[in-house]
């Protein structure tokens, strides 16, 4: 809407100079600039929320209004304390001083706006950018005028001249531009301050008071502007927008058209910023004709009886507003109708009055759980099983439960009644030296709402003290998860640990690496009691649920050992067919870049370089969403996925939630992304091996490996290395490897936990995740485009990045082309990680923080991901002599990708 | 100052390398940053670099005399943490003003000297302002944003001392380098504006500032060029960046401010980025490769080297300096 009036400028022709600010960023003006729009919610004149902010010291929520500021679009924000109420110098400080903190507040240049000398330059001493002062004048004459222009000139601020001086405020044409003028020459000639940090404001006052002499109040604003932009050269003229229609308070779409009109002249002759709320203000091309009409009388002072035309008129435009309301009519049911509504939606913001209210009505207060919540907590375990509420609904649920529980419990203790008996009592754990842990949580929280009691060791948790707590804790059973391929041979430990210590109880598989198959041929094998893979969070209450049921867990524990027999043995008897060619074979068939064609780009910036300052709010638009819906068995493709028959409302409302949450995170700045990436020479030698130089001086060694699978003729056994030039070229190649991590996610999912609050505090995670994958995604083009610059002029949407329709590749140790965890050691060697960005490997090479990625980047338009497949032990002897370690070291790290075993 | 002027207009100005990385060849003990004067000083002064000024005054004449000889224009005083601020590490506040007073007085000796000797080459010195160990507008304590450990007048008051006794040494300009807090540096600037006032003279002021990170932002969080627009409240003789990158990194940002300002452009970078063990191992002719591409994409006016950097490095780059002309400097109006 300003910009639509912008479309005419100015026609002053003397600007030389132009107005240049900075917070973190810079805001320059030049002759193309638009209407630079400053915020004033962060002032305690103007709003009174901020001024009740700031009076109760929550200086926390005050900052959140300056956020919303920048964020609705404000260019620079106007910051004043002058209260009576409030030390206006102490507050200032503070509030700056918090500010500066918040780069996605101070971003933008700071308005510093008192009346009084000492708060203005208590501003200036806390600010590093390019301020704005509002204001000075000559009102209390000249001396001081220049005193404080000489002060302002040498702490690099612009300043704004209010129309004022030793006779009063500018109120017609001619004062305003005689002040202006006198101002001008003091400022410029007298005290060297640049003409083109100089802002006007020469006093917007309203009009349409009924008052024969407001009449021109506009117009001579709007006059006074173009003679000081023609006659004045370089300067800026602002003003406060809304006082002009003061006199409609109430009548807001009046107001909206006035201030629109105004804008549209004033900004022709030359206003280039001022304060406008942007919610009050109308497109000037949408005003009702008529409406225009009986507005532009008024600004522009046309008729004698504009004022008594637009008061009549205007009696016919009030506005009517339509709020959005929420459904409280479950609210009208029976008490038990609305415990279970609650439950079945997750709506807690009644559950205490509801719970209270059956508390009152019940025998003892264990009743309530084991009558209204218990049978709302059926009613949700049946839709869950019928496949008609998804897992992000039930730890909603969940949450409900859990906060009504509370309130119950003291009353639970105080009768000195019997707690309630739980079915049973689950220890879930994430094995040692793994990290990952967002499935394991929502298996926890699943059981917990089915009224199992879970003891949760967390991650990285070393078997002894899973044995140990075992017993301590008199478990029914255990549940182990894991994500990466070390972990699934701490599981086969552990197994083996149950059966020696003699356990009985039964033991639960999950993770994103394990499988059926590894469950079956690694883990049964070793526990004669009951083994279950459980990847599927909505199957673990059943499974559990027969596990534990005395009348029939021997038959059914019975079963599933057959059926791991069976599924064993036909998995043993696929496997063997297929065939794997020699390691030697498998390099003569290496794929093949012709480098004498194939071109090289040298990196623009070569060397180890840390990226710490970037806000999580540059990440989102890199964000995948399709992984976040899978973490909660919500499966689809984003965005379709919102729209999907099944799914699609409750994947709505997820995504919402997400936003929401993302929301805080940024404002909040609860996560820290921070980054580490290198760009190198590089050349292959000995077939498989990447040799990392700087200036011909070989740094580290990547090793990897190759494909052994036996294929089609003509169709090529891959290895990374394949797509870096050999040594034997004599061409120098490039290399580059990176790790991201996003801090803080571990703390803040506690605070939801300590909280009560499992569902936040697993979306938390999730986020987490999500980001660290933008994290990757967004470095990696920034790569592309600009620290390496091989794909300078690339113009990809986020879709073609999911895709990866880029060029060059980013494959990742212990992911498929490269399944080996070792080589991250190497990374974290070359790059320094973990003393750079404080990302650290745990002994399984986990990395921690959990949501953290790393890998290498290879250039080369032909490099492609593929997936290693298994491989032979001719190819296990031969790493681990490369590599220079004993080969059950290498086959320790290798073998869930080794062929025969 | 109407030579280093003229001198800016006509030709590539060099500026010396690292002092620190020079005065670690002396492998001076604890007993040799004491000396005589300071034997027993109750606690450690090893590595009290600005102390050497008195203490082994010959030693840092030395050092500036061989960046003379490698081609420099200007050499740095040995200054880089000579403020009440930076030497409350070592008890030494009161030391401030003699130890400014006496680094600017020996490197204006040697300057003197090699000027005699060759006229046409008049050879200058730069007092180096570093940016202190504190910073004004970030907290050092994470459970508080808000608090400070550095407020502007306490910076101001201390940069102005410093600025007091560089002069009265007889230093020829200023140079506030490694700025990574902007106000820190606005402070800077706000002292020398004070004594250039009070004592009624002009001195030319060179502003260096530090890139850390990749996002091309300073440790406070800002944009090259909103660093730049910062500072340009003050008539700077040159402004540009040093230290923390190498050459080739650092290369970006100057672009990013040279067509922006009609200010001259100065870099000293590093010598590479350190390796494995903290040391700087890119030779003279590496880091002269880099830097000969700034020369030929006409981004520089001043040139020298930060951390890593010794007189064999400052050959090269003075010898690539004689071999273009300068950033070309638009007369504003």
């Amino acid at each position: 809407m300003i910009t639509e009036t912008n479309n005419k400028k100015p026609s002053t022709n003397n600007q030389r100079k132009f107005m240049k600010l900075s917070g973190l960023e810079p805001l320059v003006l030049n002759e193309n600039s638009n209407f630079i729009n400053v915020g004033e919610r962060t002032n305690v004149a103007g709003s009174r929320k901020f001024l009740r902010l700031i009076k109760e010291e929550k200086f926390d929520e005050a900052l959140d209004i300056a956020r919303h500021q920048v964020d609705g679009g404000a260019q620079i924000i106007d910051v004043n304390f002058d209260d009576g109420l409030i030390d206006g110098k102490e507050s200032m400080v503070r509030f700056l001083n918090l500010v500066a903190a918040e780069p996605d507040i101070s971003r933008v240049p700071i308005m510093i706006d008192s009346s009084k000398w000492e708060i203005i330059e208590a501003g200036l001493q806390v600010v590093q950018g390019k301020c704005v002062v509002n204001s000075i004048s000559l009102k209390e004459g000249k001396e001081k005028f220049i005193w404080e222009a000489k002060q302002i000139k040498r702490y690099g601020a612009a300043v704004i001249v209010m129309a004022f001086d030793e006779v009063g405020q500018a109120d017609n044409y001619e004062r305003r531009i005689e002040i202006a003028k006198r101002s001008y020459d003091i400022l410029v000639n007298e005290v060297g301050f640049p003409s083109e940090d100089i802002i006007f404001d020469l006093n917007i006052f309203p009009v349409a008071t009924g008052m024969e002499e407001h009449r021109r109040n506009a117009i001579d604003f709007i006059e006074a502007t173009r003679w000081v932009r023609e006659n004045l050269p370089n300067v800026s003229v602002s003003g406060g927008v809304s006082n002009v229609s003061f006199s409609f308070r109430g009548n807001d779409p009046v107001r909206e058209a006035m201030h629109s009109v105004f804008l549209y002249y004033a900004i022709q002759a030359g206003m280039n910023m001022g304060i406008v709320n942007p919610a009050l203000l109308e497109v000037y091309d949408d005003i009702p004709k008529d409406l225009l009409e009986h507005v532009e009388d008024v600004i522009l002072d046309r008729r004698d009886d504009a004022t008594e035309r637009l008061l009549e008129f205007a009696e016919t435009v009030k506005g009517t507003k339509i709020e959005k309301t929420v459904d409280l009519s479950w609210r009208e049911g029976t008490l038990q109708e609305r415990i279970t509504h609650a439950l079945v939606k997750g709506i807690d913001a009644f559950i205490i009055e509801d719970v209270e209210a059956a508390r009152l009505e019940a025998e003892k207060p264990i009743d309530v759980i084991e009558g209204h919540l218990m049978i709302g907590m059926n009613v949700v375990g049946d839709l869950f099983g019928a496949g008609k509420m998804f897992l992000p609904q039930v730890v909603k649920s969940a949450r409900v439960m859990k906060k009504a529980v509370a309130y119950l419990n003291p009353f639970i203790e105080a009768e000195k009644g019997d707690a309630q008996e739980p079915v049973g009592k689950i220890l879930m754990a994430t094995v040692k030296g793994d990290v990952h842990d967002i499935g394991k949580n929502i298996v926890s929280v699943v059981l917990a709402c089915n009224n199992y009691e879970i003891v949760d060791l967390g991650v990285m948790v070393p078997p002894e003290k899973i044995i140990q707590t075992a017993i301590a804790e008199r478990v029914d059973a255990i549940g182990l998860s894991g994500l990466i391929t070390p972990s699934l041979d701490e599981m086969v430990y552990l197994a083996k640990e149950m059966q020696r210590e003699n356990f009985e109880i039964p033991l639960l598989i999950g993770g994103a690496t394990t499988s059926k198959a590894h469950t079956a041929v690694k883990i049964d094998t070793q526990y004669k009691n009951a083994v279950v893979h459980v990847n599927d969070a909505s199957r673990a209450v059943t499974v559990v649920g027969d596990l534990l049921n005395k009348k029939s867990s021997k038959d059914y524990v019975a079963a599933l050992k057959k059926d791991y027999d069976e599924f064993r043995t036909k998995f043993l008897k696929r496997g063997k067919e297929k065939s794997y060619i020699s390691l030697e074979e498998a390099r003569k068939r290496k794929y093949k870049i012709d480098w004498e064609t194939s071109e090289i780009i040298k990196p623009n910036e070569i060397g180890v370089q840390v990226l710490k300052q970037l806000s999580l709010k540059e990440l989102v638009p890199y964000i995948d969403w399709s992984p976040f819906f899978r973490s909660w068995d919500l499966h689809g493709k984003f965005p379709d996925i919102l729209k999907d028959e099944i799914v699609g409302e409750q994947a709505t409302i997820m995504y919402e939630e997400a936003q929401k949450m993302i929301e805080e995170i940024i404002a909040k700045q609860l996560l820290k992304p921070k980054a580490v990436f290198g760009l190198f020479e590089a050349n292959t030698i000995n077939d498989d091996d990447i040799s990392v130089q700087k200036k011909g001086k070989e740094i580290a060694v990547f090793r990897t490996l190759r494909q052994q699978l036996s294929k089609r003729e003509g169709i090529p056994n891959h290895a990374l290395a394949d797509f870096i030039a050999p040594k034997e070229t004599g061409k120098t190649d490039y290399i580059g490897a990176f790790c991201v991590g996003i801090f803080g996610a571990q703390e803040l999912a506690d605070s939801y936990r300590a909280k009560g609050d499992d569902y936040n505090a697993i979306m938390a995670q999730a986020i987490a995740d999500r980001f660290a994958e933008a994290f990757a995604e967004y470095l990696h083009k920034q790569i592309r485009t600009k620290h390496w610059g091989y794909a300078a002029n690339e113009d990809l949407t986020n879709d073609d990045l999911i895709k990866e329709s880029y060029k060059g590749i980013r494959p990742a140790p212990g992911y498929p082309a490269c399944p080996d965890h070792l080589e991250k050691e190497t990374i974290w060697e070359l790059l320094d990680v973990e003393k750079l960005i404080g990302v650290k490997l745990t002994e399984s090479l986990a990395m921690w923080p959990a949501a953290a990625v790393s890998g290498y980047y290879f250039a080369n338009p032909e490099a492609k991901y593929f997936g290693l497949g298994k491989i032979t032990d001719d190819q296990v002897t031969d790493y681990a002599t490369r590599k220079g370690i004993a080969k059950d070291v290498a086959r320790k790290w290798l073998h869930p990708t080794i062929a025969d075993e | 100052m109407a030579d280093i002027k003229q001198a800016l207009k006509e030709r590539i100005l060099v500026l010396d390398g690292a002092m620190g990385t020079m005065i670690q060849q002396y492998k001076f003990s604890e007993e040799d940053f004491r000396g005589d004067r300071f034997k027993d000083y109750p606690i450690p002064l090893q590595g009290n670099n600005d102390l050497l000024s008195i203490t082994q005054p010959e030693a840092i004449k030395e050092i500036h005399a061989k960046y003379f000889e490698s081609g420099a224009d200007i050499v740095e005083t040995n200054t880089f943490s000579g403020t009440t601020i930076a030497m409350a590490d070592y008890q030494m506040e009161n030391l401030v003003y003699e130890l400014n007073f006496q680094s600017a007085k020996i490197a204006k000796e040697v300057a003197d000297k090699f000027t005699e000797k060759e006229p046409n080459k008049p050879r200058f010195v730069a007092g180096s302002i570093g940016p202190t160990n504190r910073t004004a507008s970030m907290s050092p304590d994470v459970n508080d944003p808000g608090y400070r450990a550095v407020t502007f007048d306490e910076l101001r008051i201390a940069y102005k001392q410093q600025t007091e006794a560089l002069i009265d040494g007889g230093v020829d300009l200023l140079l506030v380098e490694t700025v990574f807090d902007t106000l820190n540096a606005k402070a800077a600037l706000f002292a020398i504006e004070e004594v250039k006032e009070e004592r009624n003279i002009d001195i030319p002021i060179m502003l260096s500032g530090t890139i850390t990170d990749a996002s091309g932002r300073t440790l406070s969080g800002q944009t090259a060029e909103a660093f730049l627009i910062s500072v340009s409240h003050i008539p700077l003789f040159s402004i540009g960046f040093n230290c923390a990158l190498g050459a080739n990194l650092l290369q970006p940002h100057l672009e990013a401010i040279a067509n922006k300002t009609d200010f001259a452009i100065s870099a000293h970078p590093n010598a590479g980025l350190p390796n494995a063990f903290g040391e700087y191992d890119e030779t003279p002719e590496e880091m002269g490769e880099q830097i000969e591409a700034y020369l030929k994409k006409d981004l520089i006016n001043i040139i020298g080297g930060c951390c890593g950097t010794t007189p064999d490095h400052i050959k090269v780059i003075a010898k690539l300096a004689a071999k273009y002309k300068p950033r070309q400097l638009v007369v504003s109006c």
